[in-house]
Parts: C-alpha cells; sequence; structure tokens
C-alpha cells in the first residue's frame, strides 16, 4: 500500500504512514466515517424508497394527462373533483378517453395485524388506462364487491398472498360488506400505507357511501397516439376556466407530487435532515481526526518547512489523509448500509436498496465531506513555525 | 568582509515581543560568513546565538538590517525565494525532530525530495551511503522510536546532508552524541567545506569542537564581541 500511494503522489505517502502509526486512532477514525456513511446510506435510500413509494400508484394507470383538485399537491391529497370536466376535457379533438379516479383507505382487520390499504376505484370498461398486470384482471371486478390486492402489503405473508386466485378467493368485511378478493397484482407497502387494493368505480361507491361518482378525486386523461400531452394541457386550460382545479400532464403530476413528498411532507425533510446529520457528522469526526495528528506533528511539519517544503506539500498530506480515511472508510460503510437495509426491506417491504448510482453518490459525499474536513483542519497548519523549533 | 560570501550580515537588529514587553535580542550585527568555512557561534544562554542562526537560514524575519544569503536579501524576501534558500540550506536542530512515522531511511529521503527528487534506486544508494557515512547503516529500516538519541541526531544529520546543501545551520548538533560521534561529524562538515565549498555555521558550547573551526564567533547580550 505505501509503495502503491508513493508511484501515485510522487513522493513519500507521509499522511498514510502517519495514519498507520497511530493504528488505533486510525481504527477508531474509520469506524467513524464507515459509521457517518451508514446514516448516510440509510437516509438516503430511505429518501430513494419514498420516492419509489410515491411513484408506485401512478404506475398502476396509463395516461396522459390527469385533472386534480387544486389542492391535490399528491395522489392522495386534495379535494374532489367534478366529473363534467371530464366530458369537456373530451371535447378537446386529441383527448380519446377519460376516466375517474376515486381514492380512499380500507382497513382489513387481521389477527396479526389490520392492514391500511389504499384502494383506488376504477371503471372496469376502461381497461386501458391500466397498467399491464392489472388490465388483465380488471374483468374480474365487473362482479360486485370484488378487489385486486396489492400481494406486496405489508404484513400479509407471501403465501398467503399467492394462494389468492379467482378460483380460490378470500374474503373479508369492510363497512358491514364481505368483500371479495379475488386476485393480486405487484405493488408495495408506501409510507402512506401498508399496499394497495383496486376495486371497480361501483364497489367503490358501494364501500364509500357518502362519496359520488360525479366527483371522483382525479380525472385521467388519454390522448391520440402522437398527440403532445403539454399542449393539449394547455388548450384544456383555455377550455376549463375553474380555479379550483388544475390540469397537468400525467408525467407532470407524478415529479410534482415527488417534490412535494421530498420538500414539503415531514418524511421528505426528516429524510433530508437525516442525510445533513450524516454529513455532519462525517465532517466531525475527519476534522476531529485530522487537526488532531496536524496538532500531533507540528514540530515534524515545521521541520519540513524549515528545509523548504512548500505550503502545497502540506495541504497534500492533510489531503492524503483525508482521502484515504474517505476510502477506506467507505466500503465498511457500504457494507454494513446495504446489510441494515436488507434487514429494513425485509421488515417493512419499502423499496430500500443500494443502487450503484446512490453509492456512487455517497461516495462523492464521502469525499467532499473528507476534502471539506481536511480543508477546515490545514488551518492549523499555520501553527507550525520552524523558528519555534529552536 | 567580501560581499560575495554566502552570509552577509549588515547593521541586523532584532526584537521579541510587542509593546512595554518588547525586548531587544540582537545589537547591530555586522559579520560575514566565508564560503567553505566552519564558523562556530559562541556565547553564554540567551546571548543571541540561536536567534541569529534562525535569521541567517531565513526561519525569522528580518526585521532590522540586512541578512544575504546566498546572494540573497532576505530582508522582505517573498516566501517562494525563502523556501528556494531553505532548500539550499541544511539545519540540523538541537532536538533530532525527525518524523516519527518515517524509518532513517525515509527520513533522509526527506533532505532529497524536497528537491523534487522522487525515490529510485540512486537516492536511495545516496541516503543509504549517508546513513553509512554516520554508523547507521544497520539502522536504516528503524522508526526514530527504536534509535538512541546519538542514533536519531546522526539520522537527522544525514538528512540535513544529503541534499548537498549550500550552508549548513547547526544548533548543538553534538549534544546528544558521544565524543567520537561527535567529532566525527564536524570533521565530516569540515571535510564538506574544503571538498564541496559548504559553509557551515555552527552554534555550540562543545569545547572540543572550538579546535575545528576556521573562526569562532563570540555573541554576548546580543552584541558579537
Amino acid at each position: 500500500m505505501s509503495r502503491l500511494l508513493e508511484r501515485l503522489f510522487g513522493r513519500l505517502p507521509i499522511g498514510w504512514l502517519q495514519l498507520m502509526h497511530r493504528r488505533t486512532r486510525f481504527i477508531a477514525a474509520l469506524a467513524g466515517v464507515a459509521f457517518a456513511n451508514v446514516l448516510v446510506f440509510v437516509q438516503v435510500s430511505l429518501m430513494n424508497s419514498m420516492s419509489l413509494a410515491t411513484l408506485r400508484p401512478y404506475d398502476f394507470f396509463q395516461a396522459d394527462i390527469m385533472i386534480s383538485a387544486q389542492d391535490a399537491n399528491s395522489l392522495s391529497e386534495g379535494g374532489n373533483v367534478a366529473r363534467q370536466w371530464m366530458f369537456q376535457a373530451m371535447q378537446d379533438p386529441e383527448v380519446t378517453a377519460g376516466m375517474g379516479l376515486m381514492m380512499a383507505n380500507v382497513s382489513w382487520p387481521r389477527v396479526q395485524k389490520t392492514l391500511a390499504l389504499t384502494t383506488f376505484g376504477v371503471d372496469p370498461e376502461q381497461r386501458g388506462f391500466l397498467a399491464p398486470g392489472i388490465a388483465e384482471k380488471v374483468g374480474l371486478l365487473q362482479i360486485r364487491d370484488t378487489a385486486l390486492l396489492d400481494r406486496l402489503s405489508r404484513g400479509l405473508p407471501r403465501d398467503e398472498a399467492a394462494a389468492i386466485r379467482p378460483q380460490s378467493p378470500t374474503r373479508f368485511e369492510v363497512s358491514g360488506k364481505t368483500l371479495t378478493i379475488s386476485d393480486t397484482f405487484a405493488g408495495g407497502g408506501g409510507f402512506g400505507g401498508d399496499g394497495f387494493m383496486i376495486v371497480s368505480d361501483q364497489t367503490f361507491l358501494d364501500l364509500f357511501p357518502a362519496r359520488s361518482s360525479a366527483a371522483p378525486d382525479h380525472i385521467l386523461l388519454q390522448v391520440a397516439p402522437g398527440a403532445d400531452p403539454d399542449r393539449v394541457v394547455t388548450r384544456l386550460r383555455k377550455i376549463i376556466t375553474d380555479k379550483a382545479v388544475r390540469i397537468r400532464s400525467y408525467a407532470a403530476a407524478k415529479a410534482e407530487d415527488l417534490v412535494y413528498q421530498q420538500t414539503k411532507r415531514p418524511t421528505g425533510i426528516i429524510f433530508g435532515f437525516g442525510v445533513l446529520i450524516g454529513v455532519l457528522v462525517g465532517i466531525v469526526i475527519v476534522y476531529q481526526v485530522l487537526s488532531a495528528d496536524v496538532a500531533d506533528h507540528l514540530s515534524e511539519y515545521a521541520t519540513f518547512k524549515a528545509m523548504g517544503y512548500p505550503r502545497r506539500f502540506f495541504l497534500g498530506v492533510v489531503f492524503e489523509e483525508a482521502l484515504i480515511l474517505a476510502f477506506l472508510g467507505f466500503f465498511p460503510g457500504a457494507i454494513i448500509g446495504t446489510a441494515i437495509l436488507t434487514l429494513m426491506r425485509k421488515a417493512t417491504t419499502l423499496p430500500l436498496t443500494m443502487t450503484p448510482g446512490m453509492a456512487a453518490t455517497v461516495f462523492l459525499a464521502t469525499l467532499v465531506t473528507c476534502v471539506v474536513s481536511g480543508a477546515i483542519a490545514t488551518r492549523r497548519l499555520s501553527s507550525a513555525d520552524p523558528a519555534d523549533l529552536f | 568582509m567580501a560581499e560575495t560570501d554566502p552570509i552577509v550580515i549588515r547593521g541586523l537588529n532584532h526584537w521579541f515581543g510587542q509593546g512595554e514587553a518588547r525586548k531587544q535580542a540582537l545589537f547591530d550585527i555586522n559579520l560575514s560568513v566565508a564560503k567553505g568555512s566552519l564558523t562556530v557561534l559562541v556565547g553564554p544562554s540567551g546571548s543571541g546565538k540561536t536567534t541569529l542562526l534562525t535569521l541567517m537560514g531565513c526561519l525569522r524575519d528580518v526585521q532590522d538590517g540586512s541578512v544575504r544569503l546566498l546572494g540573497h536579501e532576505l530582508m522582505g524576501a517573498k516566501l517562494a525565494l525563502i523556501e528556494a534558500l531553505r532548500r539550499r540550506t541544511g539545519v540540523i536542530f538541537q532536538a533530532h525532530n525527525l518524523h516519527e512515522s518515517l524509518t532513517a531511511m525515509q527520513n533522509v529521503l526527506m533532505g532529497l525530495q524536497v528537491h523534487g527528487l522522487r525515490r529510485t534506486p540512486q537516492t536511495e544508494a545516496a541516503a543509504r551511503h549517508m546513513l553509512a557515512l554516520l554508523g547507521l547503516a544497520d539502522r536504516a529500516d528503524y522508526l526514530p522510536a527504536n534509535l538512541s538519541g546519538g542514533q536519531k541526531q546522526r539520522v537527522a544529520v544525514a538528512r540535513a546532508l544529503v541534499g548537498n546543501p549550500d550552508v549548513v545551520l547547526a544548533d548543538e548538533p553534538t549534544a546528544a552524541l558521544d565524543r567520537e560521534a561527535g567529532l566525527a561529524v564536524v570533521r565530516m562538515l569540515k571535510r564538506l567545506g574544503q571538498s564541496r565549498g559548504t559553509t557551515t555555521v555552527m552554534v555550540t558550547h562543545d569545547p572540543r569542537i572550538l579546535d575545528l573551526a576556521d573562526r569562532i564567533v563570540e555573541i554576548d547580550e546580543g552584541r558579537l564581541i
């Protein structure tokens, strides 16, 4: 390692040799950097999983434009939209189809855990609005009080989910009605519920009698092949002048929901702060190690100054140490972080994964953190005065 | 006094402290050190020997007067010039100041690396040769913690001399050495003066060295006598 670094730097790897000389402190420093890495890994992964979980229900549907209430910052928030706007929108020559989408939460009381299911009410006739994997099963929903269940729901045993078939459905009571789950689809637990369920609009209205088919939560529109949804949106905004609704392309709605979750919702802000705290912990740990190391070697640095070594040499030594800590602290942090994420994923069914891109981002952040700490620590170098050696 | 001498000092005054505590350490020093000579600075403790030595080695800023080192004025000199002159000067400290994480060999190589010389078989051979001249051939791979005080001091001497400096400034270099080792070091400096023209200025209280000096400069209470 020493020879390798010597070739890399073109000089004796003083930083490496200094770190290795005090191994206990070095190992403690690496543990500190690894700990900071684990914090950042987990928080970044939670943020990422929140993004995935936020976008997941959008993927159940195939639409080009979404009309929502003005206060609908996310799929599950906001007031209702008058269905009349759907018919009005369909006046546009490039709008080919429309579907009202209703949403509510349903609880499935079970022995071990009550499942909170985000439930969508859809028109089974409009299978073109449903994603593959759901569309081919939506015909089952023509039968009243029938549902498709998210087989990845948190708290739902996998073998039990796998056993649900049209020929072997399962049933549960909700709002005094017996709901028959005839089949499943792949959803996945999110931060707002344990999983998802899809029912027909009629069944939805049976479950929630206070709701009206005239006022869905969102209106989904499809445009003709080749049509630009953004241009259609512009036209629709002129036709639909109601200030209480917002008309966006489906892609824009997804993107805005994601930004909202990350920057306005407490969970997003908390995860963001978690990342920040991890970075700050890393900076403090690496700064402590480097500044203590500089302080311990002031007389040696002063000697090198007396020999004619320029300031950049000392900066090089401190940054060399910072980079070594970043490199060697990252890998144990990544391994431990991945192990923790695996455990968390099994416990929560959240899409907690460490992608190569995320790992690369955290690694870059670690490098920047260590270099910033090194830059702060170099201020102590000015204390190395060769005149003090005499 | 020749203006071309490697060290030329004119009207040098130096103070320490500020305000009421300001105290003058050197008074109107005029001194010229000839090329290749071995000059010994003697005087009681606190007389200003080391202060004068550090001013010659551009380790302190010149406050008043003139110090010319290797033809360059140090008064108001820029950092780049100071660093360049330091590279042409070998400094031997009373405390060895070896780097604790580096072996004896690596410490000596630092004296070559400052000139931009990477570790090669040639630089390693030069460092080993210097260590061998100082009787440390078998200690090249030892860390300072595993060397005696005298051995550490000899490594520091090797580090100062391996880069063939034009000027050597030494502060009590033989204090940690026994009689034979101390004399060997001073004889080596003397030989370097004769063979390469290396100029040495040494602060010492060691009377054994005075016999080898080309010139003895006495200083007392900040004034040359």
